[in-house]
């Protein structure tokens, strides 16, 4: 049961999730992150890092977000491994403003 | 023999930082500096014979996925730079002063070992037990390893509403067929196996929205062969949320509504109270009975609300502090080293050369992970005051020359123990057997390496 970054990640790149993972199962693109499976041990410590909730675990996913299962074990492999906090994007706090509000 | 590294001469101008704890902080600890592009070596002194710390003595075995994160501790080891002292004592074998004479700088990951006392009265009874040692007996710990743990009592009572609370109820739930696989102690695996307990009651002071469980902690007991969940509510008229909940308490509280209304079938309960101030143990000789006494947040404990549940087994298990070391400053309060940014400080002022990192810096709180941030951090300052430290005296070798330190295990060794407790696991179907016994896991590791006297 790995955990899995949703497309509620893009956007914002607070990076607060590489942060406390405890074996660096964090890949990235220019997007978003992604959690690598074959990686993840489960610790779930990622879920109540990310400032904006984008992580959820697999089996908890509504319908509407299951394909970022797969979405995030494609991405995983074709991106590298993020390992050290990075600048959130512009605009980040904005939205992370606008997404609790909701 | 003389140790190995005394060959390899070390390039003057390098800096040398010494780290106390071979736990997860430690580690990455050790990862933050030998990744900071500076010329640092890493000494790594474990206490114990062994690495991982917690991984090893405080994730229940039968959490083994979260384990995994093992090999992560043994690819920091393998980086360059990186030596592990494995059995050899701060404080005892080696002075602190003795360390600093070598080192530019320490940073101690000693973790949060003591447990918080109930103070109650009859906490001293036979049958009233801390849940850290439970939890480290049944990991196989070699100091806890001759606890006796007498489970022929049909109830038992858990003080505490964190995850340890959880493992140790969940460790007394499982059948054995439950735990056999696992990397359990032999030792403990035995006790469970003829284990009377059917009734385990989870009690916490505060209310069901208050709990520090984590949810996917809390699920597991859904999952149970032989044990059902049981949420009463007692007075806790609804499960409402409440406003400003974080994410972790309100998943929490989801599952709890969940367990409330649950069908119970099985021969096991764990029974969920709140609300429950404990205000003694009682017992003709050992324990027999729990009393508490029915609160409401921050509301002073009403003694004319009494409930006692009879039972022949406590734990508790309400928080863990760090261990005091001499000459290293204190925060009685919060249970920590005290610190700035990870920084020793004796009253508000930073003292040189000296770090803290993990649990003993910031609190038993977080997942494996939070230590990672932590330890990152503290690097981050050891880092930017380096150059300012003073040069060690000596050489860190001769802190292996004279008799305080006969013998120590290095990461070479620690590989054969550990392909020796894989080995000797395989047979039983679990993933390693431990050894519980130090001078068993120097005999293993081929003595460890044997320091010249």
């Amino acid at each position: 049961m790995p955990y899995v970054v949703t497309d509620l990640c893009a956007g914002c790149r607070y990076t607060e999730c590489v942060s406390v993972c405890p074996v660096e199962c964090f890949h990235i693109d220019d997007t978003m992150t992604y959690i690598d499976p074959e990686n993840c041990i489960d610790c779930g410590g990622c879920v109540p890092a990310c400032p904006v909730g984008a992580i959820k675990a697999a089996h908890k996913l509504p319908p509407d977000k299951v394909e970022w299962v797969e979405t995030n074990r494609r991405r995983a492999a074709e991106t590298p491994v993020v390992t050290s906090r990075l600048p959130p994007l512009p605009g980040a706090d904005e939205r992370k403003r606008a997404i609790i509000r909701r | 023999m003389t140790p190995k590294a005394s060959s390899s001469r070390r390039v003057a101008g390098r800096y040398r930082v010494a780290i106390i704890g071979g736990g997860p902080s430690g580690f990455y600890a050790a990862e933050a500096l030998l990744r900071s592009g500076q010329s640092v070596d890493v000494d790594m002194f474990e206490r114990l014979p062994v690495p991982y710390g917690l991984v090893r003595f405080g994730v229940a075995p039968d959490h083994p996925r979260l384990k995994q994160v093992a090999r992560v501790f043994d690819r920091i080891a393998e980086m360059p730079g990186f030596r592990f002292f494995g059995g050899v004592e701060i404080g005892t074998a080696l002075s602190i002063s003795a360390l600093r004479s070598c080192y530019n700088a320490l940073v101690f990951a000693t973790g949060a070992p003591v447990n918080r006392l109930l103070e109650v009265p009859g906490e001293g009874l036979p049958g009233s037990f801390q849940a850290g040692d439970f939890v480290a007996w049944y990991n196989g710990h070699p100091d806890f390893r001759h606890c006796q743990f007498d489970l022929s009592a049909e109830q038992a009572v858990i003080i505490g509403h964190g995850n340890v609370a959880l493992d140790v109820a969940r460790i007394l739930a499982k059948t054995a067929d439950e735990l056999r696989h696992t990397d359990i102690a032999a030792h403990a695996l035995d006790a469970l196996s003829v284990s009377r307990v059917r009734r385990i009651y989870l009690v916490g002071r505060r209310g069901p929205d208050q709990t520090r469980f984590t949810a996917k902690e809390l699920q597991e007991f859904a999952e149970l062969a032989d044990c059902d969940p049981v949420v009463e509510l007692d007075g806790f008229s609804e499960l409402s949320s409440s406003a400003g909940l974080d994410t972790e308490a309100d998943a929490a509280l989801a599952t709890l509504r969940e367990f409330s209304t649950r069908p119970v079938s099985q021969r096991r309960r764990c029974v969920f109270l709140f609300g429950l101030l404990p205000l003694g143990i009682e017992g003709e000789g050992r324990v027999q009975r729990m009393v508490l006494s029915q609160c409401r947040r921050n509301v002073q404990a009403n003694p004319s609300r009494i409930r006692t549940i009879d039972c022949g087994l406590v734990f508790s298990s309400i928080g863990r502090r760090a261990a005091p070391i001499g000459g290293i400053p204190y925060d009685e309060a919060k249970g920590i080293h005290a610190n700035i940014g990870g920084r020793l400080a004796a009253d508000g002022r930073v003292l040189h050369g000296l770090y803290v990192c993990g649990w003993s810096k910031r609190g038993p709180q977080g997942t494996i992970g939070t230590n990672r941030a932590c330890s990152v951090e503290t690097v981050e300052n050891v880092l930017a005051d380096l150059s300012r430290l003073d040069e060690p005296l000596r050489h860190p070798d001769t802190l292996f020359r004279g008799k305080s330190v006969p013998r120590y295990i290095d990461y070479p060794a620690w590989g054969r123990i550990d392909a020796e407790e894989i080995a000797r696991g395989r047979p039983n179907g679990k993933p390693r057997e431990k050894f519980v016994v130090p001078d068993e896991m120097f005999a293993v590791g081929n003595g460890g390496v044997v320091c010249r006297a």
